[in-house]
């Protein structure tokens, strides 16, 4: 009798682990250290940086056509 | 001269404002976890708005073509060739990010894919374009038969991206047996940060098409 017990103890305990370890192979790997760390923060910061030097640019692409356009205008 | 839409800011700052919310939320945001994908789910506010922008500019192109062969009127002829430039650029950006995003999650950069093979397709339609441009010499002629051309080019195209595709199966989501992003995948938190993605990238398409458009606009009274 005890050893039944003893039996199907450790086959439901080895089921659990085993359904846990099933659990931790599906979870999805993510960037999340580096989310935690802040890390992240420096590309954002720097990903921003760029699209505002092009941003710049664009606006001064965009003034300078605009006086060659008054300029024309006014002849 | 007169002042155009071309000439107002509101649309540029909007346009910046929108792409700066993406390069924010599409490093930051919540996205799903997906098996294969990970993290390059983020791609879809960088690649498959290129194809979106894209869209759109070709759908103006095909717009102002239908209206240059209303009016005859230069300007029209000129904003169709500008959109389809742009477009172009678009589209060679998409397939450049798309062929990184599937060496890392198909395994390859090249698969044989419907949707692959069709935006090919599709993009050579419209490579033919600015070849029969280029092989008129005469303006009010070439105006005219590429204004056809890219009304049938346009067709052409949303058969080979957006219907054959469709029909056969295919990697990309909402093809053949695949779930769409709309189904699960795309979540209202993705959906917040793609849809003002998709205006910001069409927006700076359109700023940047605008440019040449005026431009040219100056040469030509230029030379007159």
């Amino acid at each position: 009798m005890n050893r039944i017990i003893s039996k199907t103890a450790v086959l439901t305990l080895s089921i659990f682990m085993s359904l846990h370890s099933f659990a931790r192979a599906q979870e999805i790997e993510m960037a999340d250290t580096m989310r935690s760390e802040g890390k992240i923060y420096v590309v954002v910061v720097i990903a921003a940086l760029a699209l505002t030097i092009l941003s710049f640019y664009m606006f001064r692409i965009d003034r300078k056509v605009s006086k060659l356009e008054k300029e024309i205008n006014k002849r | 001269m007169k002042t155009t839409i071309a000439h107002a800011w509101w649309w540029k700052i909007l346009a910046l404002i929108c792409l700066f919310y993406t390069y924010y939320m599409g490093f930051l945001g919540e996205v799903p976890r997906m098996p294969i994908l990970n993290e390059t789910i983020r791609n879809l506010y960088f690649h498959v708005t290129m194809w979106m922008a894209m869209l759109v500019l070709m759908l103006c192109n095909a717009i102002y073509s239908i209206k240059y062969l209303g009016n005859s009127k230069p300007y029209a002829d000129i904003v169709a060739e500008e959109c389809a430039r742009m477009a172009m650029v678009f589209g060679v950006a998409g397939l450049i990010t798309g062929m990184v995003w599937a060496n890392y999650t198909w395994g390859a950069p090249w698969v044989n894919d419907p949707q692959l093979n069709g935006t090919a397709a599709s993009m050579l339609i419209y490579a033919a374009y600015f070849i029969l441009r280029n092989a008129i010499a005469d303006d009010t002629k070439r105006a005219r038969l590429s204004s056809v051309y890219s009304i049938f080019a346009f067709v052409m195209m949303v058969v080979f991206i957006l219907i054959i595709p469709k029909l056969n199966d295919s990697l990309h989501p909402g093809k053949g047996g695949n779930p769409g992003f709309n189904k699960y995948d795309l979540d209202s938190n993705m959906r917040m940060v793609f849809y003002p993605a998709v205006i910001g990238w069409t927006l700076l398409g359109v700023w940047m098409m605008s440019f040449r458009v005026r431009i040219t606009k100056l040469e030509k009274h230029y030379h007159e």
